[in-house]
């Protein structure tokens, strides 16, 4: 394997947990909600993932676990700002901070229990093409998830029905309802969505990347994927990109600081931040300042019955 | 649909009916045991003031709110509306007073989602093609909403509602924001509409259309039936009166000599858009005196919001030349500053951006006043001079509220329109700027707001109305200007001008040379 192969392996490594969680709440944001706790409902998923793939042994039975514990915080999340019309940053913000402390009681027991990693399925004959095929097709099924998951979402919002309305619920949710669209009932399963999308996230990190669990584990993660959604300008191929840049600078930074480059790590360390926030600016700027976000996103919406 | 329904219709069957109707909202009844009929082929007008439950019945009969007493039948079946697909079933059609569209989606998405069977999207497109050049109403399936005028998107909601094949079809103010002659192809439409059998049930404001359009009408006053009658053999006064339940008269207009000198003066202003989608001004030009009212037509969204922005200093000019105001060049001031220098300033949000919602009148009278009226010197608030001011407002324009110093958001619209007028018109400016002063301001208020307008300007203030409402301006205004994407038209006399002429310049008729 060429340190190329080797460097490119690491960036889609590095890129899909990113990828998985910018597509569920791109989704969410989509239907007009924004849920800003990502980063606890990745952990959840991170911590209920590796406990119970320990407990029965099974990694599946842990993915599984970490869907739904990223489900189950969203439906949380849901109670408050679509059942009770909290602000949704402020229950966004607390469902963070909520999710990273229970992540650590769920995860104590487990703490440094080391465990095989889910492995890589190479797909038969396209992982045998010289250099693509190694980096493309010998990889884990979350990665070939992660792509799943882009096309399934583009072609929901895109062509379907059933994502037109969703969109039209994050555009307008009082005339959403006046077409009789149950507006906080679509609400409520894009935020289940946007939740097994972050739980799956989770679970990447503690039964993939690193198979064992340290509390903290997702190490701002979460908030990055929320900034991808902006970056991506709420379109799920972008969110590709977004996830990528920021993946692959990650990477790249680890690399160039192994090669001895002369400038303090921490600096190196914080590189991939100051990239995505440049990026974030300079597509601010080409499009004039203006926004394409959905025109209802984070406005609660009580039908008046 | 028509064919499914075994019952035979006697001709006095109606379409629809209302059986004493109710609704409440908390202590307030809104809808109070309504009746009302629409037969097959009918146009009905619904009347009433703002607040008189016709938003309420309507909501109803469309399945958005469900009543608390009372039924609903249709063809003399009693008929359950749980939800607006319910009611679309039935062949009910709703076209919106606030378009309910969505503006990032094409025209065909918002037809599509509005249909009960889905249907992929380009069939959607061809059958929105077919019914639009069947009914006169011309549309680009593929365009996004946001690129449309008032009246494209209006046709947009018409098409989308009578591509359920709907029997009876509610409009909710259609033309409250239409060119004349925009309304005029309306009505065309709706001809041909009840021609087929279909049924109108038509809300308005405006009594002459109604009384050429209707041959029923319903009148609310306080959420109560309080008459039914044939508006045809109505004046439009005697349906006003059993709106209000009181004599309205026209506001009065003095005698005036000839204008004061230039007061306000406008040379070649030209303003970026401030959003994305928004209009900006294009080289606007005007000059305003002393003792005038000129008035400024236009449809909604064509640069009435910079327009008033750059004259009140919300924005700043490009050069402080290009506004003058009593010979002095204030272009880059800002709104204190044209304030102190006698200008007064009432946009056309009264709630939350005349007036702060949460705030009481005290403070809001405060925010507009700190300037000029010294309500904080030294920077401390005086409470007791704020009361006093409010108090002075609450009697000259005769505000209703309960107490002596509320929140603004507690006031209904025309109360607290006529306070935020009042405001600025008690500190005695030499400059009046206002937009919309009496948008959806019931008749009574509308009267009290412009007589004061008018006195205004006789004692000796130039006033500046921007407004979309024609008959107000050709009511109040001695000149009037249109604004059209941007670019304001020469100003002529009132009196010299048509309801025609003004209703091109604002469907942007012959800007070409206006400019």
């Amino acid at each position: 394997m060429t340190l190329l192969e080797a460097i490119l392996l690491t960036v889609i490594t590095a890129s899909t947990p990113l990828l998985i969680a910018a597509i569920g709440e791109l989704v969410a944001e989509r239907a007009g909600v924004l849920n800003l706790g990502v980063e606890g409902m990745m952990i959840m998923g991170a911590a209920a993932g590796i406990a119970v793939a320990i407990t029965t042994g099974s990694s599946a039975a842990g993915v599984a676990a970490a869907i739904l514990a990223g489900m189950a915080l969203a439906a949380i999340f849901a109670l408050l700002v679509l059942g009770l019309a909290t602000n949704q940053v402020a229950a966004g913000l607390a469902l963070a901070i909520f999710g990273l402390g229970l992540s650590g009681v769920v995860g104590a027991p487990f703490v440094g229990v080391p465990r095989e990693g889910i492995g890589k399925i190479a797909v038969p004959w396209l992982s045998e093409i010289p250099f693509l095929g190694p980096v493309l097709f010998r990889q884990d099924p979350f990665v070939y998830a992660s792509f799943a998951l882009v096309i399934g979402v583009a072609w929901f919002l895109g062509r379907t029905r059933a994502g037109l309305v969703l969109r039209a619920c994050g555009e307008s949710a009082a005339a959403a309802h006046a077409l009789g669209f149950k507006v906080l009932r679509i609400r409520f399963l894009a935020l289940l969505f946007g939740g097994a999308c972050a739980g799956l996230a989770g679970a990447y990190l503690s039964l993939v990347l690193t198979p064992f669990w340290t509390s903290g584990m997702t190490s701002g993660r979460g908030w990055i994927a929320l900034a991808i959604v902006v970056f991506a300008s709420w379109l799920p191929w972008r969110a590709v990109a977004g996830a990528y840049l920021f993946g692959g600078v990650t990477i790249l930074q680890l690399h160039a600081q192994g090669a001895g480059v002369p400038v303090p790590p921490q600096a190196m360390a914080a590189l991939p931040y100051v990239i995505t926030i440049l990026a974030l600016v300079l597509i601010m700027r080409a499009r004039g300042g203006g926004s394409a976000a959905p025109a209802a996103l984070g406005t609660p919406f009580v039908p008046d019955r | 649909m028509p064919s499914g329904s075994a019952r035979i219709l006697s001709a006095e069957t109606p379409l629809l009916e209302a059986r004493r109707l109710t609704r409440r909202f908390g202590a307030l009844v809104a809808n109070d045991a309504i009746d009302l009929a629409v037969r097959a082929g009918e146009a009905h007008a619904l009347l009433g003031e703002n607040g008189a439950g016709k938003s309420t019945l309507v909501k109803m009969l469309y399945g958005l709110l469900q009543p608390d007493a009372g039924q609903v039948l249709w063809r003399g079946a009693p008929a359950a509306l749980p939800d607006p697909r319910a009611a679309r079933a039935l062949g009910v059609g709703m076209v919106f007073q606030h378009f309910s569209l969505f503006d990032a989606m094409s025209v065909a998405e918002n037809v599509a989602l509005a249909l009960d069977v889905p249907e992929p999207l380009p069939r959607v497109a061809e059958r929105l093609a077919a019914v639009s050049s069947a009914y006169g109403l011309p549309l680009e399936p593929a365009r996004e909403v946001w690129r449309l005028s008032v009246g494209e998107r209006q046709r947009v909601e018409i098409v989308r509602c009578l591509m359920q094949d709907p029997r009876l079809i509610i409009l909710d103010e259609p033309t409250s924001v239409l060119t004349p002659q925009e309304a005029e192809g309306l009505f065309g439409t709706l001809d041909r509409l009840r021609a087929e059998g279909r049924a109108v049930l038509y809300i308005s404001h405006k009594l002459e259309e109604v009384r050429r359009l209707c041959e029923a009408a319903t009148i609310l006053r306080g959420g109560k039936v309080v008459a039914a009658c044939d508006p045809r053999a109505e004046s439009a006064a005697s349906l006003a009166r059993m709106m209000v339940g009181a004599e309205v008269g026209a506001a009065r207009r003095a005698d005036r000599g000839d204008a004061g000198p230039v007061r306000l003066s406008v040379h070649a202003l030209s303003l970026p858009p401030d959003e994305p989608h928004g209009i900006g001004l294009h080289d606007v030009s005007l000059d305003l005196r002393a003792g005038e009212v000129l008035g400024i037509a236009g449809v909604a969204g064509n640069g009435q919001d910079a327009l008033f922005a750059a004259l009140s200093g919300e924005r700043a000019a490009p050069a402080a030349d290009r506004i003058i105001l009593d010979g002095a060049a204030v272009g880059r001031e800002d709104i204190s500053a044209r304030r102190r220098r006698g200008g007064a300033f009432v946009p056309e949000e009264r709630l939350g951006h005349a007036a702060a919602p949460a705030f009481r009148l005290s403070e809001n009278a405060l925010l507009a006043g700190h300037a000029t009226e010294g309500f904080a010197p030294g920077g401390l608030v005086r409470r007791s001079r704020l009361l006093g001011f409010v108090d002075r407002v609450t009697a000259a324009f005769d505000v209703r509220k309960g107490p002596r110093d509320p929140e603004a958001r507690a006031l209904s619209g025309g109360n607290l329109q006529k306070f935020v007028v009042g405001r600025e018109i008690l500190r005695g400016p030499r400059l009046l700027v206002v937009c919309q002063p009496t948008w959806g301001v019931d008749a009574g208020a509308a009267q009290v707001i412009r007589q004061a307008i008018l006195d205004l300007a006789r004692g000796g203030a130039a006033v500046l109305v921007i407004s979309q409402d024609l008959d107000e301006l050709l009511e109040i205004t001695d000149r009037i200007a249109v604004i059209f994407h941007g670019r304001l038209s020469a100003a002529t006399p009132t009196g010299w001008t048509t309801r025609e002429e003004i209703g091109l310049l604002m469907g942007g008729a012959a800007t070409a040379e206006a400019t």
